[in-house]
């Protein structure tokens, strides 16, 4: 495995009103790698995916993508919000929402055209949804609107993926789906890093793995670290409950 | 009705004021689309309202009624409110409405405040200062309408040069602020043009109903479609002919206010697309409804006669009608049904699933 750093984080720490969200976290994340970041409610997850993406600014502590500011990195990262954050009942279609994922190489102003329509729709094949491209969002599946924001992600060509729980809510289906995806994608030399929540997949889904509880409590190959140790000191002792769960 | 186009031809008064009414409703229409999608509805409100003591303090300083005077000041204090919400928001726990009502009455209140101080006042100017209250379309001018019509082609303008950027932010603000676009800048823009179309409103609407102008044709036309640029397209007529058909009603019956007329034409809209609107209406969606109740009756139906013929080895084998005993709630209309969609054969007295219906039946059996 090729060991250029595609994401460092130093001395990250973000705070909501006082409360420490995150503490202190270093973290590397080798190129190449389907890392999955597990941890309870209110671990932190979510924030560090936004602290990373310059989303939500963080008290202190850099990050760096390929060793530059994520600023300057911007057309080599991909983004994949929790479905729940946007209101899937907004006027407009799944190919117009996948072509959003072309406005960051388009810039201010200037209008997509036939070659960025092209692209939306290679996408939308990708992920088995060119069928449904012009219908309304609301009207599509749970597992469908899934679907359709991770093909705005491949649309942007990037090389580093960063995924919200991309498999919340989802049929089984869609989920095979997803990973297969994902799988191609570290295939072709792509960095993805999901916010996952399902304990039990997570040896099978990913070869890298991070543990998290506001404090950073373990990072790296999931043979080596996905073990009882690292579970109970990120879950507690019950962590095998919150594994049914 | 003829009386009034008669009008309406001769009497240029009245055609300046249906063609600023007109205008105001596009230009509101357009706007509150945008308003009602950020989930700002009531952002509007708050800063129609809150516009009144710019009014007042430029009236206490000047001292005399020069509309355009008046309308800036409308135009800074409502700004200041948009500020002061957007910090709440951002600066404390407070969630939007609650920030949205403090900012309104208190705004309004001082308002208040203001204007009844300057009627108690002897200056002979302060009489009509009320109109901005509830608006009176007929002091518009020409000259207003003008001003109103370049400021409606700036916000065209604005709206079609940044149209991927209005549209990505109000979708999903986060992507938008990974993808490198100045959200703050965007969001600003919008709201900017939001609270000029409520100033250019004051004058014909007033301050309490102005809100109404930018809601009301905004949530009709999301009513009728599922595409951004057609909603945005058709809040614009709904708007428009509310601000013509309101003062066709209003010039016509004496002594009807203008605005207020607008503002019921625009929430008529509302109404009838609410219920007749063909994907999203209460009427439609009613009569979906019960055609699913139907469909339901007539499948359990189908349920029931392939229980019985399934133990015959014809699955055709007729059976009689009084079979199906008043259980299934059959009907000869229902009955008729299945054999219109070719999954019973009927002869008479007796009924015969075709292997259509078989097929049918088995599948609804182990989707279970």
């Amino acid at each position: 495995m090729d060991h250029n750093i595609a994401l460092a984080i130093d001395d990250l720490t973000v705070a909501y009103n006082y409360k420490p969200v995150l503490w202190d976290i270093d973290l590397q994340i080798p190129e190449g790698v389907l890392m999955a970041i597990v941890g309870p409610n209110g671990a932190g997850k979510s924030t560090l995916l936004k602290s990373v993406l310059d989303i939500i600014k963080p008290l202190a502590g850099s990050v760096t993508i390929y060793g530059k500011p994520y600023r300057k990195q911007r057309h080599k990262v991909a983004y994949v919000p929790q479905k729940g954050s946007v209101d899937w009942d907004f006027p407009t279609t799944a190919l117009d929402v996948v072509m959003m994922g072309t406005y960051g190489a388009l810039g201010w102003i200037k209008r997509p055209g036939k070659k960025e329509k092209k692209l939306a729709l290679e996408a939308l094949e990708k992920v088995g949804m060119l069928p449904y491209k012009s219908r309304q969002i609301s009207q599509l599946s749970g597992g469908q609107q899934q679907r359709i924001f991770l093909a705005r992600a491949l649309v942007q060509n990037a090389a580093i993926y960063f995924m919200d729980e991309p498999f919340q809510g989802v049929d089984t289906t869609t989920e095979k789906a997803i990973i297969q995806i994902l799988k191609e994608l570290r295939k072709a030399g792509k960095t993805v890093v999901v916010v996952h929540h399902d304990l039990q997949t997570v040896p099978e889904y990913f070869d890298w793995v991070t543990f998290l509880n506001v404090k950073k409590i373990a990072t790296g190959p999931v043979a080596d670290i996905f073990n009882d140790d690292n579970l109970t000191k990120t879950y507690g002792i019950n962590y095998k409950t919150s594994i049914v769960e | 009705m003829e009386q009034y186009i008669y009008l309406l031809m001769s009497d240029y008064t009245l055609q300046i004021i249906t063609l600023g009414t007109a205008m105001l409703g596009a230009l509101c229409g357009m706007l509150g689309s945008f308003a009602v999608l950020r989930k700002q509805s009531l952002l509007g409100d708050a800063i129609a309202h809150a516009s009144l003591p710019g009014i007042a303090i430029v009236f206490l300083v000047l001292g005399v009624k020069n509309n355009n005077g008046l309308l800036l000041g409308a135009l800074l204090s409502g700004l200041v409110s948009a500020v002061f919400i957007k910090g709440i928001i951002s600066k404390t726990h407070l969630k939007s409405d609650t920030a949205l009502g403090v900012v309104l009455s208190t705004f309004f209140g001082f308002g208040m405040l203001l204007l009844t101080y300057i009627q108690k006042s002897p200056n002979a100017n302060q009489s009509g200062l009320e109109k901005y209250l509830f608006g009176q379309a007929a002091t518009l001018l020409a000259e207003d309408v003008w001003l109103m019509s370049m400021i409606t082609g700036v916000a065209l303008f604005v709206v079609l040069l940044f149209w991927k950027e209005f549209k990505m932010v109000l979708f999903d603000v986060d992507f938008t602020k990974t993808l490198g676009f100045h959200v703050k800048f965007i969001d600003t823009l919008m709201t900017s043009f939001i609270v000029i179309a409520i100033v250019m409103g004051l004058q014909t609407v007033g301050v309490v109903l102005m809100s109404a102008m930018l809601l009301a044709p905004a949530a009709a036309a999301r009513q009728w479609t599922h595409s951004l640029s057609k909603m945005v397209f058709l809040a614009g007529i709904f708007g428009g002919v509310s601000g013509v058909l309101g003062t066709a009603i209003s010039a016509s019956a004496n002594n009807l206010s203008t605005g207020p007329v607008i503002v019921l034409i625009a929430t008529f809209f509302v109404m009838i697309s609410f219920v007749f609107s063909p994907t999203r209406g209460l009427l439609f969606r009613q009569i979906k409804l019960w055609k699913n109740r139907n469909d339901l009756k007539l499948m359990k139906t189908l349920l029931f006669m392939y229980n019985l013929a399934k133990d015959h080895e014809n699955i055709s084998h007729p059976h009689k009608i009084l079979l199906l005993n008043n259980f299934q709630g059959y009907t000869r209309k229902s009955l008729k049904r299945l054999e219109s969609e070719e999954l019973i054969q009927l002869n008479k007295d007796d009924w015969a699933l075709t292997q259509k219906g078989f097929n049918t039946a088995e599948n609804l059996y182990t989707n279970q």
